[in-house]
């Protein structure tokens, strides 16, 4: 009986090979992402008080596709992974992700190469597909755009503790706003940024991570389009540095860890954003403003948050609501200060949203938004959003 | 109450009983892989399972603790045959642990070792919850641990050479205790043999293919596809063409369904241990399939 038994496991200690991939194609999925918005018809929509940075996705009111992307990603080999990420729209391929990453490197350490989402904050990282809400909070369109991207490398480092303790650095060229695509022309990094992960179970039903961030960013020449004192478009280009710190938490919570029927999610991060440098206030006289080529000093503190819970409250369906808040602080436009004219505002927004998920592929949302992130402005908006995900199982992370 | 403390407290007393004298650190996807790890390698092993017998295995996700598991590990077990697709290749990548990537030596998935039934034909996600490499949950048929723990023994001597005659002999211990269980439990089962039941999840074939048993009909409509309250009432209807004895399902699965059908049908809604500490007999591996013989001994009096 022994010996048949021995020769059995001789036999079937072989790989069988079912679970093996055969092939060497890259998992690719395609995400697939639009909406129908009723928003105020509004022009120039910008956030008041702050510097706008840059251009802004999915304003547009009615239905609109919001850019479709396409992601591979595949091991290289024994020491690499790669990863490329293509939002594309009408006319346009934009690269939004392209690295390669070690594949344990050994003591923690993992080094990523090439066009990343930046490691700072906690929303940072996911792709629009994955947010929770059918628009980026107030503080990241405030602080980034939709989320900071850096062309550079990244070194983490995971301690060997059994509570979850991450550090990570970041060198990068520094175009994306907060810095500005002249800011990076230049040996070195035109942005750095430093994060410490920190996170745990509290017991088997309650997770959760907490992290501090900081970056610096060197813009230099960074235009952006304000109204000046006499409510004409001006365009300013500030060039000095820009620091930024943040701190996020999420804690999580499924019944004994069981998130298929029910879990809640509870989701906060606040910024704080000191910038010191130059502003020139290009001449706009022509078009009758008061701008005339000054240059003065520009010194800007401030800051925001926002707060977010989520609730599947039965499989498949979701409730959630988002508060964010800004505060404009204190700004001095030096030698502008007569030209250019600071509003001290509190722009707000609460949004709430109710979604449903046929599977773990395809989610379609509805979403109403009081919109005050304008002075004077209360826009009430009503979205309806769909994101579908085609081919490869994604892995989201926590 | 004592059953939610027995699944609780297990995996950590498993780890904390091994702790002491470790060598290896392992981390186990599951709590049947953390179990049969501990079959063999004994206290030469700290073992930490990532998931209890209350949660999906599919459905974690890739947590901090669990990152920092697996940045420490000497050796990852798991199922694969994408069970843990949309967690357990973050923790992979994440851990900056070279040990434990695909291709190393501690990197150990069971369903290479064992042929998997209910393979697709064509791939489409229409279908539901569709696994290409086949249905995933094998673990429920005792013969396929054999092959499993062979290929586990070899590894783990591998990796830990300085042990190699330690793990044989607990190998050898174990596949001789196991074909014993294996041959008293198809003898007691033997009058399940033929009986028609109905799932809630396709995660028992494996064990009704093994028992002789029938699923005559799913739950759900599509696998991993929750059932409608509609769809539940078709179920009952298609019930009264082609009884079935009882209805099964796992205990990390909504009770709901199966107990709703068993009320309109006049049968018996059957909770099964999925795996080890899901119920107070299931205190090791071979407390799970002594359970889950005599809960279905016991429905289909």
């Amino acid at each position: 009986m022994k010996r048949i038994a021995l020769a059995i496991a001789a036999c079937c200690a072989a790989p069988v090979g079912a679970a093996e991939n055969h092939s060497f194609n890259p998992d690719i999925s395609l995400i697939l992402q639009g909406r129908y918005l009723n928003a105020e018809d509004i022009a120039e929509r910008h956030i008041t008080g702050f510097l706008p940075a840059g251009h802004d996705h999915g304003s547009e009111r009615g239905f609109s596709l919001d850019h479709s992307e396409l992601m591979l990603s595949a091991n290289i080999d024994q020491a690499f992974r790669g990863q490329a990420n293509f939002a594309v729209a009408d006319g346009e391929v934009e690269i939004e992700e392209a690295w390669f990453q070690t594949l344990g490197l050994g003591q923690g350490f993992t080094v990523k190469g090439g066009r990343f989402l930046s490691g700072i904050g906690y929303s940072n990282e996911q792709h629009p597909h994955a947010w929770d809400f059918a628009d980026q909070s107030l503080v990241y369109q405030a602080l980034f755009g939709a989320h900071l991207i850096q062309d550079g490398v990244q070194l983490r480092w995971l301690t060997p503790t059994t509570t979850f303790i991450e550090f990570g650095v970041e060198a990068a060229r520094g175009q994306f706003f907060p810095g500005a695509e002249a800011g990076g022309d230049k040996n070195g990094a035109g942005s750095t940024a430093a994060f410490v992960h920190i996170g745990d179970d509290w017991n088997e039903s309650h997770s959760w991570r907490a992290g501090l961030s900081y970056l610096h960013a060197a813009p230099k020449a960074r235009e952006s389009h304000l109204e000046d004192a006499s409510e004409t478009e001006a365009l300013t280009v500030f060039s000095g540095d820009s620091n930024t710190w943040l701190v996020d938490f999420v804690w999580k919570w499924a019944p004994d860890g069981n998130s298929r029927e029910r879990n809640f999610k509870l989701q906060a991060e606040y910024f704080q954003r000191e910038e010191k440098g130059e502003l020139t206030c290009a001449d706009n006289s022509a078009d009758g403003g008061v701008c005339n080529d000054t240059t003065g000093r520009y010194n800007a503190d401030q800051s925001g948050f926002y707060a977010q819970a989520v609730y599947q409250f039965m499989p498949r369906w979701r409730v959630g609501y988002r508060y964010d808040r800004l505060d404009s602080g204190t700004v001095d436009f030096g030698a502008n200060a007569g030209l250019l004219e600071h509003t001290d505002y509190q722009p707000t927004r609460h949004g709430l949203m109710l979604d449903y998920s046929p599977s773990e592929f395809s989610r379609l949302r509805l979403q109403l938004t009081r919109d005050e992130s304008m002075r004077g402005v209360t826009d009430n908006q009503v979205t309806l959003q769909y994101a579908m995900s085609l081919g490869a199982h994604g892995a989201h992370r926590f | 109450m004592k059953r939610y403390l027995i699944c609780l407290l297990l995996p950590i007393g498993l780890w904390w009983h091994s702790a002491a004298h470790a060598a290896l650190n392992v981390l186990a996807c599951e709590p049947e892989w953390g179990a049969l790890v501990a079959e063999l390698a004994g206290d030469k092993a700290a073992i930490h399972v990532a998931t209890t017998p209350r949660q999906d295995p599919h459905r974690i996700e890739a947590r901090p603790s669990l990152i920092a598991r697996a940045r420490n590990a000497d050796l990852l077990v798991c199922n694969g045959a994408e069970l843990e697709i949309g967690w357990l290749p973050l923790l992979q990548r994440e851990s900056g642990n070279p040990r434990v990537q695909p291709g190393q030596p501690g990197w150990f998935e069971a369903a290479q070792y064992v042929e998997l039934i209910e393979k697709p034909s064509s791939l489409d996600r229409s279908a539901g919850d569709v696994h290409a490499a086949g249905n995933p949950h094998f673990h429920v048929d005792p013969r396929n641990l054999l092959p499993v723990a062979t290929a586990l023994a070899a590894r783990l001597a591998e990796i830990d050479a300085a042990n190699a005659a330690h793990y044989q002999h607990r190998l050898t211990d174990f596949r001789q205790r196991w074909q014993a269980a294996i041959t008293r439990w198809e003898q007691r089962a033997a009058p399940l043999r033929g009986m028609p039941v109905a799932v809630q999840h396709k995660n028992w074939s494996y064990l009704l293919r093994w028992l002789g048993m029938k699923a005559v009909i799913d739950l759900e409509p599509k696998s991993g596809v929750e059932p409608s309250a509609a769809y539940l009432a078709e179920v009952v209807q298609r019930l009264r063409q082609t009884p079935v004895r009882m209805v099964l399902r796992a205990s990390y699965h909504s009770p709901r369904p199966a107990q709703w059908v068993a009320q309109h049908s006049g049968i018996a809604a059957v909770e099964l241990p999925f795996t080890v500490g899901a119920s107070e007999q299931a205190t090791d591996l071979f407390g799970v399939y002594d359970d889950i013989i005599e809960r279905l001994l016991e429905a289909s009096q």
